[in-house]
């Protein structure tokens, strides 16, 4: 396959998937917010810690001067300059898909054209606080589609293999940063850590990554930060925990390499990633800090695209 | 042979003679169309439309605006060629290209019809489009021009004239074939009962005919790569299409690379070697370190390797030649000189404003002639004068006089016409036609059929889809429909 096409492929599995996240993500930053002034009184903004964790916040204060939901939904949702936001999300999967048209199925590029055209004839023009939650439930949507266009119509060759790996690479990098939000966000003076507003900010979390109720069905216990953890960092059978992510990031470029008849450095950086999140339990990650964890994690993950990218000739 | 301008009562309507019958040939069609329901017409034509957006044909109009992929109109009544007339426009279009390919051979080695003095020599070496870096190069097999697209019209039943050659990336053939396509799955009752010719073969014939030209440096199974400038060209549909069907990779200038003399792609495997590149980029931008140093649509070194025999170009650099609207003057002469033969297609009679009794005669006749830009194409920057207005006529004077080597001027002709569906029944529009003619090394494919334009408005004479025109299948009709149990052609 021509790695263009191959780049092509992975990055609109990683665009599609980091549209989705970031939905997820204004979400988890939206609901928290809604809460913040409930218990202090006060108005409490977190749309600053919500951008630090989303690594944005120096573009966003640099254009807009202060994180608030407006300047958020501005930046985040519909600014174009910004690389990451849900609009050059989705305009760069239609973009990577339209230049690999033929390595598509009907279904998936329908998904993807779509998609875009009601984001930029609808929505685009339309998004404001009082139907930003309509819109993240839609990006939701179209993500979903688009994923199930992909598994129920396309051939288990390279291609499918690609945009999976970029996916996946995407989706570990994704649940990561959701689960440091909370890290960043501070609780309200007053409020203790496992108090109410504590525990409300965990299953903000987990609903953000739609498990609150497999959490309830894992662990049949009450909210407990460590327990979230384990869920969204070590659970294989979470599928949008670092585990499961590096499982299918290790699987489909094995996949490749089989078909190739060659392995490829990578699969070695994804094997150790991977192995080291079968073997490690939730205290030592609580023991060394779980935002120093994630922290790690996010590099190795980042380094692991790059050196995708690399033996492939991206 | 001589043809009066565009007056109603001498134009040809290629399915309905002037007593109102069908000519032969057509009676079945003929019939179908008085008896198909309108309504079902206007539905199958939305659907077609429907088709054709959903499989992605569009194409793109530059600096208009609007809908930036856009659909070329459709038009659902068959344009018909008989089996006979196919044939002798077989032969000719075979003639035709042989001798051009001939043509861009000598003049790119021995200059002979220069010297015999049968094409003026500037003409050719100081035309822009003469490419020194060409010159003593041997091409796989001496083609030059593998894709030949030759644009016809006609004005009588016998009489074809060649308005243009395309030799250097001629397009849409994915039209043609999608078409027929679309014909086929809107009116299959149609296709019962008639003989008409297959076209679908035309992807194979292009790969077999690209094969065929390896390079001498290929040893073993040539790989084959479709090049294009990337998916804002507007014919970008088109280069994806004809990857496809022929099963090799399409590939933008930034995935091929030069080394040691040959040409590779990037691919997730790591270089692998390309021998045949059927390019749809123009050779203006093929080669940064060569032509336009700007080009990013290109490949650094790539005409080097070209040179060298490393790797065949389709069609080859410096083809363009062979187009000129000027050159097309001498192609009957080319056919004199290089095969010996008469021409079997005719020219339409040219006049060049270089030459001055022609300019006298151009600039006294501005509202009889069509007249064009000698590098122009696509319809643009042309006059056409009886349908000009005194001022646009005296403009175009002042730009003729200004550089007259740069206009040619043509009497306007009667195009034939065909029935076409319009919003009240059907109405007679004037058509041309592309026949596409690939050259191998070892042999010349011909699919019998070619891509129909029409020009919707009532008397236009424009059919370039840039200029609002459609298209229409085209079908040629096997012997045995027209004459039972005569010899069945294999073109």
């Amino acid at each position: 396959m021509l790695s263009r096409t191959a780049a092509s492929l992975y990055w609109m599995g990683r665009y599609m998937e980091r549209a989705e996240n970031l939905a997820r993500y204004l979400e988890a930053g939206y609901r928290i917010g809604q809460m913040a002034d409930w218990a202090g009184g006060g108005t409490r903004n977190e749309w600053s810690s919500f951008a630090l964790a989303a690594a944005c916040e120096e573009g966003l204060l640099t254009k807009h001067g202060e994180a608030t939901l407006d300047s958020v939904i501005a930046y985040v949702g519909l600014d174009e300059d910004n690389p990451s936001s849900i609009h050059a999300c989705l305009k760069a999967a239609r973009t990577n898909g339209r230049a690999v048209r033929t390595a598509l199925t009907g279904e998936m590029w329908e998904s993807l054209n779509d998609t875009w055209l009601e984001f930029d004839r609808h929505w685009h023009p339309s998004l404001r606080q009082d139907n930003l939650l309509n819109f993240l439930d839609w990006v939701r949507t179209r993500s979903t589609l688009f994923r199930g266009a992909m598994r129920g119509t396309m051939l288990r060759d390279d291609a499918f293999f690609f945009v999976n790996v970029g996916s996946f690479i995407e989706r570990a990098d994704s649940t990561a940063r959701i689960l440091d939000v909370k890290y960043h966000i501070l609780l309200p003076p007053g409020e203790s850590l496992g108090g109410s507003m504590d525990y409300y900010q965990w299953s903000t979390v987990l609903r953000t990554v739609s498990a609150l109720g497999s959490y309830h069905w894992v662990y049949r216990e009450s909210i407990k930060p460590w327990l979230v953890a384990e869920l969204l960092i070590l659970r294989e059978e979470m599928p949008r925990s670092l585990r499961h992510a590096m499982s299918q990031v290790k699987r489909y470029l094995d996949a490749i390499a089989e078909g190739h008849g060659q392995r490829h450095p990578c699969q070695r950086r994804a094997g150790q990633l991977y192995a080291q999140l079968c073997y490690d339990q939730i205290e030592d990650v609580f023991q060394n800090g779980l935002h120093e964890y994630l922290g790690n994690f996010i590099a190795r993950n980042n380094a692991l695209g790059q050196e995708i990218a690399r033996d492939f000739h991206f | 042979m001589e043809d009066s301008g565009g007056r109603p009562g001498s134009v040809f309507d290629e399915m309905v003679m002037p007593d109102g019958k069908p000519r032969p040939g057509m009676e079945s069609l003929a019939e179908w169309m008085v008896t198909v329901p309108r309504n079902l017409l206007k539905a199958r034509q939305s659907e077609a439309e429907a088709l054709f957006r959903r499989i992605g044909i569009t194409f793109a109009v530059y600096g208009e605006g609007g809908d930036p992929e856009r659909l070329i109109p459709f038009d659902v009544i068959p344009r018909i060629l008989l089996a006979e007339e196919w044939d002798v426009l077989a032969r000719g279009l075979e003639q035709r290209v042989r001798a051009l390919n001939m043509f861009l051979h000598d003049v790119y080695h021995d200059r002979e019809i220069l010297a015999a003095g049968r094409v003026p020599e500037r003409l050719v070496l100081l035309n822009r489009a003469y490419t020194p870096e060409m010159h003593g190069v041997d091409v796989a097999g001496g083609i030059y021009t593998h894709i030949a697209g030759i644009d016809l019209v006609r004005t009588g039943p016998e009489d074809f004239y060649v308005l243009e050659d395309n030799t250097r990336t001629p397009s849409g053939v994915s039209y043609m074939l999608q078409n027929r396509e679309v014909m086929m799955r809107l009116f299959p009752e149609l296709f019962n009962g008639q003989s008409i010719a297959p076209v679908e073969r035309y992807t194979d014939d292009l790969h077999e005919t690209l094969r065929s030209v390896a390079p001498p440096a290929c040893d073993g199974e040539p790989t084959v790569v479709v090049l294009t400038p990337g998916l804002y060209n507007s014919a970008y549909y088109e280069h994806s299409f004809l990857a496809d069907k022929m099963g090799v990779e399409l590939v933008e200038g930034q995935d091929l690379f030069v080394r040691d003399n040959r040409v590779y792609m990037r691919t997730t495997h790591g270089p692998q070697r390309v021998d045949v590149i059927y390019r749809r980029v123009d050779d203006a931008f093929l080669d940064p370190l060569a032509f336009r140093p700007d080009s990013a649509l290109g490949v650094p070194g790539l005409l080097n390797v070209h040179r060298g025999g490393g790797v065949t170009i389709a069609n080859a650099v410096g083809g363009g030649i062979a187009d000129d609207k000027a050159i097309y003057m001498y192609v009957p002469e080319m056919i004199g000189f290089y095969l010996g033969e008469t021409p079997i297609l005719k020219n339409v009679e040219t006049f060049w404003c270089a030459r001055d009794d022609d300019r006298a005669y151009v600039l006294d006749h501005l509202d009889d002639l069509v007249v064009k830009e000698v590098a122009g194409s696509g319809g643009y920057g042309m006059l056409v004068g009886p349908k000009a207005t005194p001022e646009e006529r005296t403009a175009y004077a002042e730009r003729i006089k200004a550089d007259p080597g740069e206009f040619i001027a043509q009497p306007t002709l009667a195009l034939s016409t065909c029935p076409t569906f319009v919003a009240d029944g059907y109405a007679p529009r004037h058509v041309d036609f592309r026949p596409y003619v690939l050259v191998g090394a070892d042999k010349v494919r011909l699919v019998p059929g070619g891509l129909t334009r029409v020009a919707l408005k009532a008397g236009s004479l424009v059919v370039n889809s840039s200029q609002g025109g459609g298209t229409k299948d085209t079908w040629v009709l096997s012997r045995d429909t027209v004459a039972p149990g005569g010899e069945t052609s294999d073109a």
